[in-house]
């Protein structure tokens, strides 16, 4: 473990290795969340990325937007890939260097699953970054195992019936050294938890809620007041976990009924008839409160 | 040196004379003593490489992947399901133009579950953009390992090395292995053309849209079709280093004069080889096209070498369900229609599934062809399991 200074830890990193001009919508919570994750890595850093939102904005040939070097292999392999890399990089003595795969919900969750598992289990020294985006966006917005309770997607219409897969929960369960959530409204935390996270040997994780607007249902310009209310009703916990000890949760001493957050979203307008909430609702305030609870928020 | 050995074993020292930085392979029968034996070369410390356990072939495939475009040489083996399982990273591997080389232990592929000898797992990822060459026997397996690398790394595409699984994998043969020294001479160090470094920032697997998609795959097809010309050289440069011909394109096998020319591939030409020369005896004049580079297809080389030849019989371990044989579509394409109408060009499907391949059944596959030309048949087919109502 290479050790940082507070200093160095809290220094927001503004150096653009992730350029302007790629094609994401506007108020991209995943755009956001990857420059700023490469711009806590540094230069030094070989990005991954599986297919889906950011590979397309961010990679069409001749003008790519990264000024690291990265690779693009398929949907489902990113992480087996960047084992791959980070093997190469041991044979060869080559080194040290950050290698970061990327990938969104089905790249992470689901299709790209067991990939995951295999990388962490081996215990290559790779960051997985998931920007979790609650569907599968790329494609349109179908429903993902990220998916919210109640969210309507085009493939759950009728609002989804099923709760998120506790992705870093299943990270802690590989005993891996490090797993965090972040939110990208919160940069100086989020490129504290990255920086943090590659100073450690290992597998590590990083679950970043990255909201959608166009998948959400809501204006760009609110990207940053959905992370903090995600946070400020319980429905999001942030949270460090070193060595498989949970830490520096973040606190919230006013919490927000869920409905302030819910409100907001298109994809949660279903749940109100005339304004009165659904009992949906009180199941999602239910998981709310669990997780306040559970994480001591 | 001379060593009695398996086929496997042949192949996994040779594999670690060619000093791979990466190997990364998933147990498969009938590919596992490949696996276990690099494993155990890297555990004891004969070689020098970072092995990959991984939980699946598509894994596998995928950090080979990684590893080759990190600037690694870099090996991985599979076969059958395996092979299936890897077919996306299959594909992307060959466009991206990662050198990376493979051993496929040909297996037929479910179902019905079987994990004997037959080619259709090759056959099914004959259009990904690899180089397919065929091992007649395990020395030439061994072989074209050695050429394989050398082959991939010179046009930057990749290469797999197909072995019948258990008729080669398992069989005990005399190979030569050569001393390091002299794999060292013929195979250079790695040289990538490309690389993740942040030394030199640059992107690998770009998404192309229409503008740009087609002509990277017409550039892909004009390298593989151009291929044959590293092949043929690498397989020279090979018989002079080592004094032994193995590689190339085709081989041939008595076709000065021969009435019947059997074309196929895989270790049954042994068999085919035996036939001929028991025939020859009897004073009937049958030869053999063996094909060793399978893709690219060599059908320049094939059609010179049978010109002249008016009855010519494929023989292959695979199908194209609801078409026919497969080899034998590439060989009746690679003669002008126009051509004397009258040559026949037979097609013979036999040994699916570990089915053995006898040399009598050989022989009147020969000798019916010899009367009038067979458009599809199989051989060893037991019609007495096959019940009416299931035709």
């Amino acid at each position: 473990m290479i050790e940082l200074s507070q200093e160095d830890l809290n220094r927001v990193e503004k150096k653009n290795l992730f350029a302007s001009g790629h094609r994401a919508c506007g108020g991209c919570g995943q755009a956001l969340a990857a420059r700023l994750v490469v711009d806590a890595a540094g230069e030094n850093t070989i990005a991954l990325m599986a297919t889906g939102c950011l590979e397309i904005f961010s990679t069409p040939y001749p003008d790519p937007s990264w000024r690291i070097p990265f690779l693009h292999s398929l949907f489902e392999n990113c992480a087996a890939v960047a084992s791959g890399v980070e093997a190469a990089y041991k044979a060869l003595k080559k080194g040290p260097v950050n290698i970061i795969a990327q990938g969104g919900d089905g790249g992470t969750a689901d299709i790209g699953f067991q990939c995951i598992s295999g990388m962490f289990e081996r215990g290559h020294n790779v960051l997985y970054v998931c920007y979790d985006n609650e569907a599968y966006m790329n494609t349109g917005v179908q429903r993902s195992s990220f998916t919210p309770l109640g969210a309507r997607t085009t493939t759950t219409p009728m609002g989804n019936r099923t709760r998120k897969k506790d992705l870093p929960q299943i990270a802690v369960d590989h005993r891996i050294p490090y797993v965090a959530t972040a939110t990208v409204d919160d940069y100086r935390d989020l490129q504290r938890k990255v920086k943090t996270a590659l100073s450690i040997e290992g597998p590590k994780y990083l679950h970043i809620l990255a909201p959608c607007p166009l998948g959400w249902g809501h204006p760009g310009d609110m990207t940053v007041m959905l992370c903090r209310l995600a946070k400020d009703t319980g429905l999001f916990p942030v949270f460090e976990v070193l060595h498989g000890k949970l830490m520096n949760v973040l606190k919230v001493p006013i919490k927000k009924p869920v409905e302030d957050y819910l409100k907001l979203q298109n994809r949660f307008r279903h749940l109100f008839k005339k304004g009165v909430p659904t009992a949906t609702v009180a199941e999602i305030q239910e998981i709310a409160d669990q997780n306040i609870e559970r994480f001591n928020i | 040196m001379l060593k009695q050995i398996e086929g496997s074993h042949a192949v996994a020292e040779v594999v670690a004379l060619c000093r791979p930085h990466v190997i990364s392979a998933y147990p498969i029968t009938p590919q596992t003593h490949i696996v276990e034996d690099l494993a155990g070369l890297v555990g004891e410390g004969h070689l020098e490489a970072e092995f990959v356990n991984v939980e699946s072939e598509f894994a596998a495939a995928s950090v080979v992947l990684g590893a080759s475009a990190a600037g690694a040489r870099a090996y991985t083996t599979t076969t059958s399901q395996g092979l299936l399982l890897m077919n996306e990273v299959i594909y992307c591997i060959a466009g991206m133009r990662l050198p990376i080389v493979m051993t496929c232990a040909n297996r037929a592929i479910s179902a019905p579950l079987n994990i004997w000898n037959d080619q259709q797992d090759s056959m099914t990822v004959r259009d990904a953009g690899w180089i397919q060459l065929f091992a007649e026997d395990n020395q030439e397996a061994a072989d074209l390992h050695m050429q394989a690398f050398k082959i991939a790394e010179q046009i930057s595409v990749p290469v797999m090395v197909c072995m019948d699984g258990f008729i080669l994998t398992h069989a005990f043969e005399p190979v030569d292995i050569p001393d390091q020294k002299e794999v060292d001479d013929f195979l250079p160090p790695f040289q990538p053309k490309a690389m993740l470094d942040p030394r030199w920032p640059r992107g690998m697997g770009l998404y192309a849209d229409p503008r740009f998609y087609m002509e990277t795959r017409y550039i892909l097809h004009r390298t593989l079709e151009k291929s044959t010309e590293a092949i043929k050289q690498v397989s020279a440069d090979f018989a002079k280093a080592f004094g032994r011909e193995s590689g190339g394109l085709i081989k041939t096998y008595n076709l000065e004069g021969a009435d019947v020319v059997i074309v196929s591939l895989g270790s049954v030409v042994g068999t085919i080889k035996d036939l001929i020369d028991q025939m020859r005896e009897e004073g009937k004049k049958v030869g053999l096209l063996q094909i060793t580079s399978y893709r690219p297809f060599p059908r320049k080389e094939l059609y010179d070498a049978l010109r002249d030849k008016m009855k010519i019989v494929v023989l292959e371990k695979c199908i194209s369900l609801g078409r026919g044989g497969i080899l034998a579509t590439d060989v009746r394409w690679s003669f002008p229609r126009a051509e004397k109408k009258d040559r026949a060009i037979s097609s013979f499907i036999g040994g699916l599934g570990g089915k053995n391949i006898t040399q009598d059944e050989l022989r009147l596959m020969v000798e019916r062809v010899e009367k009038e030309p067979v458009e599809l048949d199989f051989i060893g087919l037991n019609k007495e399991i096959i019940a009416e109502r299931d035709l």
